[in-house]
């Protein structure tokens, strides 16, 4: 069982999420350059946060044409754990793994912060361990994480039960308070906070542990 | 024969439904500078090309395809071009 973290010019959150997978959590965790395309032999990818060749265009925009997302088209379609978190989110939406996109901030700043969680749907092996309605709190820090979609996409999230993690107090200006959604089968999550920032008790809260071994679980 | 060259121009916007928080504070500043009257202000992106292509029916097939692809997102944007011979 095995995790791979891409890495792309530009990412700052990669070492991150090996610390907390692999030193934190004890998962095989190996990072993959952007232009590698093999991904066989992992159970997991985790796209981290950064900013992928310098947001240049848009967030995620650039990092879409990437030669690994060729490849995590097929590994997510052959049902793949696939987690995106912040700038991977990001990229998720603009590679149309998930629907949607994420805009600037309503009030333009930059925000770094704990944010208050609600878990929305706890039907994926993600969010499963925590339970419906769940309250946690993990790091955020982004200045385009306001989820953006038409009225027609967030029926499309309610009705498949994809909206996974609602704001508590939306810090951004995010459709329905919206923090992370599912693809409709459930293995593919984006979110814009942090998990793997909160793993260490060393440096604050664990809530994100149980996320993280989603990855393999 | 040498290959036609066009000059292009895609316009990129913000979709009318999409809050432009940047365009809001620009506006802003405006009302500070002294400048009056300003109701609406609204932020986009002015991509500029230039290509080769057999003719202008290929140039702008091209062109279409690149803007809805990479130069915008039509989840929250919409786009426009025009192409000029160069």
């Amino acid at each position: 069982m095995s995790i791979g973290v891409l890495v792309f010019p530009g990412s700052n959150c990669d070492r991150d999420v090996q610390w907390a997978t692999e030193g934190c959590l004890g998962m095989s965790t190996r990072r993959i350059w952007h232009e590698e395309t093999d991904l066989s032999g992992l159970d997991a990818v985790v796209l981290p946060g950064g900013f992928s060749y310098g947001d240049y265009l848009r967030c995620g925009a650039i990092a879409r044409f990437a030669p690994a997302l060729e490849s995590l088209l097929g590994f997510a379609a052959a049902g793949g754990r696939v987690l995106g978190s912040c700038n991977g989110f990001q990229v998720l939406t603009e590679l149309g793994l998930l629907p949607g996109a994420l805009t600037r901030n309503r009030a333009l700043h930059f925000i770094c912060e704990d944010a208050p969680l609600q878990v929305v749907s706890s039907r994926t092996p993600w969010l499963k361990q925590y339970g419906t309605d769940t309250a946690l709190s993990l790091p955020i820090a982004h200045g385009e994480g306001r989820y953006q979609c038409s009225d027609e996409t967030l029926k499309q999230l309610q009705d498949a039960d994809a909206i996974a993690l609602r704001y508590r107090h939306n810090p951004n200006g995010s459709v329905g308070d919206i923090a992370g959604i599912t693809n409709n089968v459930g293995n593919v999550l984006g979110l814009m906070p942090h998990p793997e920032r909160a793993c260490d008790p060393a440096i604050g809260g664990t809530d994100g542990r149980v996320l993280l071994q989603g990855l393999l679980s | 024969m040498t290959v036609p060259r066009y000059k292009a121009r895609v316009l990129v916007r913000l979709r009318p439904s999409v809050l432009d928080p940047a365009g809001e504070a620009t506006r802003g500043a405006a009302e500070r500078l002294g400048v009056e009257g300003i109701s609406k202000l609204r932020i986009g992106k002015a991509i500029e090309l230039e290509l080769e292509a057999s003719d202008a029916d290929e140039a702008r097939r091209r062109l279409e395809l690149l803007s809805d692809r990479l130069l915008a997102n039509p989840v929250i944007e919409d786009w426009s071009l025009e192409l000029q011979d160069s």
